[in-house]
């Protein structure tokens, strides 16, 4: 990895926070942005380590203590289906399920071609259009389970809703 | 008692992010006005305003300031807005973010200047991601028109902000925990004392103030207390944004009176009162009160006597569809999953009271689960930090309004 392209794009983002360990989590929030499938592997958490001279069992804690941190590989697609009061009372677990009978995985996994991720997750501040889900990092509510089938379709042919 | 135009007098009139236009309606006079009064002068009228913080503890605003102020540092000091808005139900800090960006830093500038900090940090939580490219794209303006740098407008003040992004965590909304995350680590809070006021971010004294907040003292400053005060009841002046949502047909971010109904809040958002079951007022930690006290005024009294605070603003409207016992038991999967592990009481209580919740849901529940409940809800009361301590007001509420619901739930009764 020391001299990969990837490692290069780590560097400069580590340079960009001016090395500095009080960073770690923006860097890390960066890095995984730039890692197509969207986590930090161990590797990848040593070398940030290394590059920032903190200890790497420092850099895990971190790691796994933040839920916007992946210590997996992801879906192309990361569908974050808001499990908290107001999406409750819009019916979010009829959606849920829509979302797992659609693709044909439970909450927690990744379809196999690994595009989609599925997910639980608290409230993101789209209550007033609940119920919503975060794709990525867009938004969309008012969901019915038509328009949960639409919108995988639409992802599935390559549309635009990153 | 209804919707006002205080906080938001000027939105919709320009557009949020060009900087010019917001100079065209005024944007930065308040600024000056602060700057030219002087800080005493300036926590002055925030005191008499009457304003208590907006992101859920209520304190009030000018005493924080002059506190902040007195702090003894000997390096740094900054200033933490806090757009971290965690709580579930609440999104009026987005709509802040969108529609007043310069307002929000207008008043984290101000804030600043009457802590004496040098420093800033707006903290906007990781969910709002799709925003940050925009927020740092205000700062460089602000900075470009000499409203942040070194000396501000020619004042003599220096004052420097950022955005840090939060990392998913609901904690980091508490001022400790939220320290901790900016200097590297998990964020988990400290115990207290000392307080953030005078060791907090770096062990320098750090002022962590609500979006709104911020947002209030730039128009407190730009229009007048007289303005402000006029607005409200005589025992809690102003105006408050609210986030509305749940069985309504148009929910959304109000700014209502102090004093406003609950009844008329939940017409605002289109909701119709017959259907009502019940409210949750002020986040997943506040209180879920029976649709029998909906004449209650929406005051920090008036929700006092209902149990219930002001919180974080949000108010979560349930219809008769609505199961009160399962609703809880989302709001405690909420809980149980951001306990950050620190304590015993919030980890441990956390973890039996999910699996009551989960027994009371399916209806599997026995006269013991009942009695543990209230044990575990009250020892949640010695938590380390304010989300274990508050997060018992929607258990005992819920149980003192909807008891029967409870025990339809239990086995044998
Ligand atoms: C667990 C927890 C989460 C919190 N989350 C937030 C938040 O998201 N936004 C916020 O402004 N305050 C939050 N607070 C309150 C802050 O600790 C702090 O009181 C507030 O930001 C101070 O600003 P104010 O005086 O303007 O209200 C939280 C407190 C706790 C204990
Ligand atoms: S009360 Fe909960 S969130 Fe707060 S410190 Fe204790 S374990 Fe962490
Ligand atoms: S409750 Fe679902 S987005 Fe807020």
């Amino acid at each position: 990895m020391e001299n990969s392209q990837y490692a290069e794009s780590i560097n400069n983002i580590i340079e960009f926070y001016d090395n500095e360990p009080s960073n770690l989590l923006q860097i890390l929030l960066k890095v995984q942005d730039k890692t197509p499938a969207k986590f930090i592997s161990k590797e990848v958490g040593n070398y940030i380590a290394q590059k920032l001279n903190i200890p790497s069992s420092k850099v895990s804690e971190v790691i796994s203590y933040f839920d916007a941190i992946n210590t997996s590989p992801k879906g192309r697609y990361i569908i974050g289906v808001c499990n908290s009061t107001a999406c409750f009372a819009n019916g979010y677990e009829k959606i849920g399920k829509v979302f797992e009978n659609e693709l044909g995985i439970k909450m927690g996994q990744t379809t196999e071609d690994g595009m989609f991720t599925l997910k639980y997750t608290p409230c993101f501040g789209a209550c007033d259009i609940a119920p919503a889900v975060r794709i990525n990092n867009s938004v969309v509510g008012n969901l019915t389970p038509a328009k949960v089938s639409k919108l995988l379709k639409n992802l599935k042919g390559g549309g635009s809703n990153e | 008692m209804s919707k006002a135009n205080f906080i938001t007098k000027e939105f919709g009139s320009y557009k949020p992010y060009s900087i010019n236009e917001y100079i065209s309606v005024g944007g930065f006079k308040g600024l000056k006005k602060a700057l030219s009064q002087g800080y005493e002068k300036t926590i002055e009228d925030v005191s008499a305003s009457g304003l208590q913080g907006r992101g859920g503890a209520n304190y009030p605003t000018g005493k924080k300031l002059a506190q902040a102020r007195s702090a003894k540092g000997y390096g740094n000091r900054y200033v933490l807005c806090n757009a971290d808005e965690g709580e579930p139900g609440t999104f009026k800090d987005k709509y802040l973010l969108l529609n007043g960006i310069y307002q929000v830093i207008e008043g984290i500038i101000i804030a600043g200047y009457c802590a004496g900090a040098n420093k800033g940090y707006i903290y906007v939580r990781e969910e709002y991601t799709f925003m940050h490219k925009d927020i740092e794209y205000a700062i460089s303006q602000v900075y470009k028109k000499g409203g942040l740098g070194e000396n501000i407008l020619n004042s003599g003040f220096n004052f420097d902000l950022k955005l840090f992004s939060g990392g998913g965590s609901y904690i980091c909304g508490e001022g400790f925990a939220m320290c901790e995350s900016i200097e590297g680590k998990s964020g988990r809070p400290r115990s207290k004392p000392p307080y953030v006021k005078e060791c907090g971010l770096f062990n320098d004294p750090t002022l962590v103030i609500n979006t709104e907040t911020v947002s209030v003292i730039a128009n407190l400053m730009k229009y007048s207390v007289e303005e402000f005060v006029s607005y409200g009841v005589e025992d809690c002046p102003g105006t408050k944004m609210i986030s509305v949502s749940g069985n309504v047909s148009n929910p959304g971010v109000f700014e209502v009176e102090f004093g406003t109904s609950l009844k008329k809040i939940v017409q605002m958002a289109g909701g119709n009162i017959e259907d009502v079951k019940f409210l949750q007022i002020g986040g997943a930690s506040g209180a879920i009160i029976s649709s029998k006290l909906l004449n209650a005024p929406y005051t920090y009294s008036g929700m006092k006597k209902v149990m219930g605070s002001i919180g974080s603003g949000a108010v979560v409207v349930c219809d008769k569809t609505v199961d009160v016992i399962e609703y809880l038991a989302v709001v405690e999967e909420f809980f149980h999953h951001e306990s950050c592990g620190k304590c015993v009481p919030c980890r441990e209580g956390n973890r039996q009271l999910s699996l009551i919740m989960q027994r009371l849901k399916t209806k599997k529940a026995k006269i013991n689960d009942l009695r543990n409940y209230v044990k575990i809800v009250n020892a949640l009361d010695a938590s380390l930090c304010g989300s274990g301590r508050t997060q018992i007001v929607p258990f005992v509420t819920a149980y003192r309004y909807f008891m029967n619901d409870f025990k339809s739930k239990i086995q044998g009764v």
